[in-house]
């Protein structure tokens, strides 16, 4: 007998699945999620999420980009091995500006990534909603809601009335 | 992002009774009303058929001239860079007006994916995937060229700053060492964007699959997404920002390039209208090779609602305003030689018009400025097989305009006695001609693995994903 992660509703329309998101978010709980085919606009205020802050991870990769890029020019071309040439200074920002532009933004477009990996905890293979019988569906053209049953508020009837309430298509259960 | 939910239920401003404004009809992203499953059905349909015929010809056919790269590489590197027709005073032949042309297709690709987003063009989203494979496969064609110019390749990591028997680190004042970091960063970025774009297009294709081999890869590559809103939430910020990035990166790629040119002494280079320039021109050969490749798919997998008229006609209107653009380019180079009274830049540019070279000038100005102009009527517009016949017409005049400026400037340059008159070798043109096969390998895989369209982007920007549609 599989251990049950929560509750799962199944809905037709971006409509539909958003005034579920509405009422889930009013009723407090905090440990559910809303599985998508696209990003639906609107649906962040909907679950009650703040703005994301992948944004903080681009920009600590762009200083650090950036500042790799200045300091190596440097460090090569004016301290390590002096190259000089027709008699132009050792070290100018200006001849260095090219390259620390492209690493500001090699850097930042990793960090970026990575920030978002990490905020998704991305890799990430294993998870109820894959083995669901309908995955395919919410890939697709369907909207699901789920409940974990790890949410404080959860409860067998209770979560269960809610999500009756909101018109799904369908409930089932989500196997741990 | 505003609330949608709050904007409906708020009251419209008064002054819209007042004036009862005409609804302006928006153009369908999708014609004929598709449904979500529609679109999925489609675009997955085309890497889950059995491999059509047609297919296995164009690869055989594309690696049979993919070889040609293959075996002109390997002459080279056992023979030398002689083999190619380089000779005082032409030392950069074909080999930097295919690198500059290769990199230059790329940029449409990135154009549509990165600044066609920022400005919430929504009409990229069936395109932007085939033109950021293009971008890829591009890029790789381009590095093969200075990477092999170097002519000793196995010592092509010098061009890095890694500490090498010689404890000499790279001269970083030189354009190009800017070249090799901004074109190994534009190709890396273009990676990264095109893959975290596939993502959740990958997961839909592992939850179809009914392989065991084909659930594992496309689901190792997915790597578990599952369509959740708390990660679409920090995915969109995330594209979001690979756009914004990639703005300025595609931008910068272009004028750095351009400097190649631009920072040296020679004649008909060293202008400063070159960066722009150069910029303008990499999106219009971008934007007719993404009309060269996407027409033919276009036909062949029946993808008229997808790609409606209404993107070709937004379309032909870029190949249309770069076109322009590059011609004013070009008279304006004119311009600034006249105006500039140097002796050797208004030589350089009345050879170019009216040298040994003019050929290829003429060539290049009726493909590049005239050409184009043609788009300016619907009806040109809405006649695919002329659109296609144009953007071959754009793809053929930016390889010249490339050839025109390195060559006609540097086989006519300060010292008469040195003048020479560059003609490619035959390794030249087949190693050149291979690329074509290359980039076409790799394109064949791209649309026979990869879902050749954004579903998920797509979906989104039809009316029935609004929440408030009805």
């Amino acid at each position: 007998m599989a251990k049950k992660y929560g509750l799962i509703a199944k809905f037709d329309t971006p409509a539909d699945i958003m005034h579920a998101a509405e009422k889930v978010r009013d009723a407090g709980y905090k440990q559910w999620d809303v599985i998508t085919p696209f990003p639906i606009h609107g649906m962040d205020p909907a679950m009650g999420l703040k703005r994301s802050i992948v944004p903080r991870f681009t920009i600590v990769g762009g200083t650090l980009g950036f500042t790799t890029g200045m300091s190596m020019i440097w460090f090569t071309n004016a301290y390590d091995y002096k190259i000089l040439i027709g008699g132009k200074p050792l070290f100018s920002p200006m001849f260095a500006f090219p390259v620390s532009y492209e690493l500001t933004i090699l850097f930042s477009a990793f960090a970026s990534i990575a920030g978002m990996f990490i905020m998704n905890k991305l890799p990430m293979h294993y998870h109820p909603m894959l083995k669901h019988k309908e995955v395919a569906a919410s890939s697709d053209d369907k909207f699901f809601l789920y409940i974990e049953t790890a949410d404080p508020q959860y409860s067998e009837e209770s979560t269960r009335s809610l999500l009756e309430s909101l018109n799904p298509v369908e409930i089932d259960e989500l196997d741990d | 992002m505003a609330s949608a939910h709050s904007s409906s239920s708020e009251p419209k401003p008064a002054i819209l009774a007042e004036v009862n404004p005409v609804d302006i009809p928006r153009a369908a992203m999708v014609d004929n009303n598709r449904s979500f499953n529609w679109i999925t059905e489609k675009i997955c349909g085309i890497i889950e058929e059995k491999t059509p015929t047609w297919w296995w010809v164009l690869f055989i056919i594309a690696c049979c001239t993919a070889s040609f790269t293959l075996f002109g590489l390997v002459y080279l590197v056992s023979t030398g860079v002689g083999v190619w027709g380089l000779a005082n005073p032409v030392n950069w032949g074909w080999a930097i007006v295919n690198f500059v042309f290769w990199i230059g297709i790329g940029h449409a690709g990135t154009l549509i994916s990165a600044i066609l987003c920022l400005l919430r063009q929504k009409w990229r989203t069936s395109i932007n995937r085939a033109a950021e494979a293009m971008t890829i496969f591009a890029v790789v064609c381009a590095g093969l060229f200075p990477v092999f110019h170097v002519g000793r390749v196995w010592l092509a990591w010098f061009l890095f700053p890694l500490p090498n028997a010689n404890a000499i680190w790279p001269n970083f004042r030189s354009a190009l060492l800017w070249d090799v970091f901004a074109v190994s960063t534009y190709g890396t970025v273009s990676v990264l964007f095109w893959y975290v774009g596939l993502l959740p297009d990958l997961a839909t294709i592992r939850d179809r699959c009914t392989s065991k081999v084909k659930q594992v890869l496309y689901g190792f590559f997915a790597l578990g997404w599952r369509g959740s809103n708390r990660h679409w939430r920090n995915y969109e910020m995330c594209y979001l920002l690979l756009a914004g990035l990639s703005t300025p990166l595609v931008l910068s790629v272009h004028t750095i390039v351009s400097f190649d040119f631009a920072i040296s002494l020679v004649p008909g280079w060293h202008t400063t209208i070159f960066p722009p320039y150069f910029v303008a021109g990499a999106i219009f050969s971008g934007f007719g090779m993404v009309l060269t490749l996407m027409l033919p798919l276009r036909a062949v997998y029946r993808l008229e609602d997808l790609i409606t008229q209404y993107h070709i006609d937004c379309m032909t209107k870029i190949v249309l305003a770069t076109g322009t653009m590059v011609g004013y380019a070009y008279g304006m180079e004119f311009f600034i030689a006249a105006y500039g009274a140097n002796d050797f830049e208004i030589f350089a540019f009345v050879n170019r018009a009216f040298g040994n070279y003019a050929w290829a000038y003429w060539i290049m100005i009726s493909c590049n400025v005239i050409s184009p102009q043609f788009f300016w009527f619907k009806s040109i517009r809405e006649n695919t097989t002329l659109v296609w016949i144009i953007s071959i017409f754009v793809n053929v005049g930016m390889w010249f305009e490339r050839f025109v400026i390195t060559v006609t400037s540097l086989s006519r340059d300060f010292v008469p006695s040195s003048w020479g008159y560059y003609s490619p070798t035959v390794v030249d043109i087949f190693t050149y001609l291979g690329t074509f096969g290359l980039f076409s390998v790799l394109f064949l895989l791209f649309i026979r693995f990869l879902p050749l369209m954004a579903m998920a982007e797509i979906k989104a920007v039809t009316p029935q994903a609004d929440p408030h549609h009805h």
